[in-house]
């Protein structure tokens, strides 16, 4: 009997783990963005004097992880698993990071939704009892994801109004089997949601409707209301999504507009910045969370936290072939108190 | 008063160019190919030839004028080669400009690194 | 959500994206592919004035065009008059330097063959097969039409 189960796609820990500590390292546009105060490391160049910007990339989510573990007052060694992915073919940062690493390592892919889909894995584990120790922790690379998804760096095109800027960053979380919170109390996990949206450049139209699904969902599971929660955060919907997300939780019968806000938006002056709808990618939820959310709730700001990362799991080669985009949303309670 | 037909044509045709972008989920390749076609047919049925005679450069530099010298060098090709002609003219026609992006593109990849946007 | 099916939501999704700058992004274009094809009349000229005649004039003004277009690509200007510009710097020739001169930088790290080489026409590749193979049929309807009189 899986008696940790409750409703249809949550379950609810019964020895909720403890974050111990985390760590983000950004890109120089992100460290000049409204969240700069909460971020560990801030590159003044995002080539990190590396040769190529996928290796960049590895370095930035391999740091992102040394720091926090250096900030969980660990070592490398007292790390169990490694839950790790990215945007990269064949998830090519996270296993050059991890073959640095020696920690035991599953990889993963769930897009932008990884940093939510590794914290539920990583819970649930040490929730299992099948580790006391574990790293989450996702990345992305704006110019190595430009290269890979759309066009070359010196390629003089126009960005849509609903297109939105990959970030460049890293986040990794400790999670422990004990510790004095925050905790990952509550795990919803996502469907693939397609409502036939094809627009690569209207990522936050096509994931809305998973974001709806997920925390509509989620509410029915756990009994709770928007107003149980401090904050309600998406991974990155931008500004279409999020219209879009507020607009029709309503019409299920959800106020969320109190509470919600999305990790694409808070990280970017979306007018200083010029960065038309917000930021996506991997890393915008990742170092949202692991610097801004985390270090608010340190500070008992927060005191519970839906974090919704929503994820495109499409590739360019797909779009060609005329397909629409499958999404899918996680979410995770992250709470300062247990009952 | 050359310079500016030559700035409004030239301008002009930027301009359909930009309205498909912004009101069709079009690409700038896209672009480019329907602009290069449109030029090549137009050059074809002759109603090109009298837009380069009127705006001269404002109408050669758009991809459109290149399509127009491809299919202005396949007919003169035809007239002096026969069939031939119908296959070496157009490139033979546009040559200069083909082998210059190939040569200036490589140097430019050797020379260069693409920056990140900011 | 089970209240609208996917046409109904791509429809509603549509109607949540911000329009686009219609009138400042035609503007702009307009002046920028203008002030382009311009700059390629000064040169004709400067040519034209060098003794050329009108055939290499032609030809030597695209290879200049393409130059500066590739330069430019090459400093790291030519993607910031393609935000600016739009269609109006994408559809000068200098536009179709940067669409090859901008994937064959991009890929120099996976080489010279695979990377530079082969990368070079990925956006521009399409660009030639329909020019030169439209062109090619134009010269033989032509020749059918011409031989038929």
């Amino acid at each position: 009997m899986a008696e940790k189960r409750i409703g249809l796609q949550t379950v609810k820990l019964s020895n909720p783990p403890s974050i111990l500590g985390t760590a983000t390292v950004v890109g120089p546009k992100e460290g000049e963005g409204p969240l700069k105060d909460y971020f560990d490391i801030i590159l003044e160049d995002d080539m990190w004097g590396q040769e190529s910007f996928e290796k960049s990339e590895v370095k930035i989510q391999e740091e992102a992880i040394k720091q926090a573990i250096f900030n969980a007052n660990l070592s490398s060694k007292d790390i169990e698993y490694l839950f790790s992915g990215d945007l990269l073919n064949q998830i090519i940062t996270s296993s050059f990071t991890a073959r640095q690493l020696n920690i035991p390592y599953f990889g993963l892919y769930g897009a932008c939704s990884t940093m939510t889909e590794s914290l539920s894995l990583g819970a649930m584990i040490i929730d299992g009892g099948f580790a006391d120790k574990v790293v989450c922790a996702t990345s992305s690379h704006f110019s190595s994801a430009e290269r890979q998804f759309r066009f070359p760096l010196e390629y003089g095109s126009q960005r849509p109004f609903s297109a939105q800027w990959t970030v460049t960053g890293a986040g990794a979380t400790v999670l422990a089997s004990s510790g004095n919170g925050p905790y990952i109390t509550y795990i919803t996990t996502g469907k693939i949601v397609d409502f036939g949206i094809k627009d690569a450049n209207n990522m936050g139209g096509a994931m809305a409707p998973a974001a709806i699904d997920t925390i509509s969902q989620h509410f029915k599971d756990t009994g709770y209301s928007p107003d149980d929660y401090d904050l309600i955060i998406t991974g990155d919907l931008g500004l279409v999504g999020k219209r879009i997300l507020l607009d029709l939780m309503k019409k299920e019968g959800y106020d969320l507009s109190k509470v919600y806000s999305d990790c694409g938006i808070k990280i970017f002056d979306g007018v200083e910045q010029d960065t038309h709808a917000g930021g996506s990618g991997c890393g915008c939820a990742a170092v949202v969370f692991n610097g801004y959310i985390y270090k608010e709730m340190l500070k008992k700001n927060l005191n519970k936290v839906l974090l919704v990362a929503t994820g495109a799991l499409h590739s360019p080669i797909i779009t060609l072939q005329g397909e629409s985009i499958p999404c899918i949303a996680h979410a995770v309670t992250i709470d300062n108190l247990i009952d | 008063m050359e310079y500016l037909k030559v700035f409004i044509v030239g301008g002009l045709i930027c301009v359909i160019g930009q309205i498909l972008l912004d009101t069709t989920k079009l690409t700038p390749a896209h672009i480019l190919v329907i602009f290069l076609t449109s030029g090549v047919v137009l050059g074809a049925v002759g109603l090109y030839k009298p837009l380069i005679e009127f705006a001269e450069a404002g109408a050669i530099v758009p991809i459109s004028g290149f399509g127009y010298a491809l299919s202005k060098g396949a007919i003169d090709g035809v007239k002096a080669k026969g069939i031939i002609g119908a296959f070496v003219g157009g490139l033979e026609a546009t040559a200069g400009g083909i082998a210059a992006a190939i040569l200036f593109g490589y140097i430019a990849a050797i020379v260069f690194d693409p920056k990140t946007k900011s | 959500m089970d209240n609208m099916n996917n046409k109904e939501y791509q429809k509603y999704a549509e109607r949540k994206i911000p329009k686009p700058t219609y009138f400042k992004n035609i503007l702009y274009a307009f002046v920028v592919g203008g002030a382009i094809c311009v700059f390629g009349q000064i040169i004709r000229n400067m040519l034209f004035k060098f003794g050329l005649d009108e055939n290499s004039v032609t030809i030597a003004t695209s290879i200049i065009l393409v130059f500066v277009g590739s330069f430019l690509t090459g400093i790291g200007i030519y993607d910031k008059i393609g935000k600016i510009g739009g269609a109006g710097a994408a559809i000068p020739i200098t536009g179709f330097a940067n669409s090859i001169v901008s994937p064959a930088m991009e890929y120099k790290r996976e080489g010279f063959i695979f990377g530079v080489a082969a990368r070079m026409f990925s956006i521009a590749g399409p660009v030639l097969v329909y020019g030169v193979g439209s062109s090619v049929i134009v010269g033989i309807l032509y020749l059918i039409f011409t031989k038929g009189r």
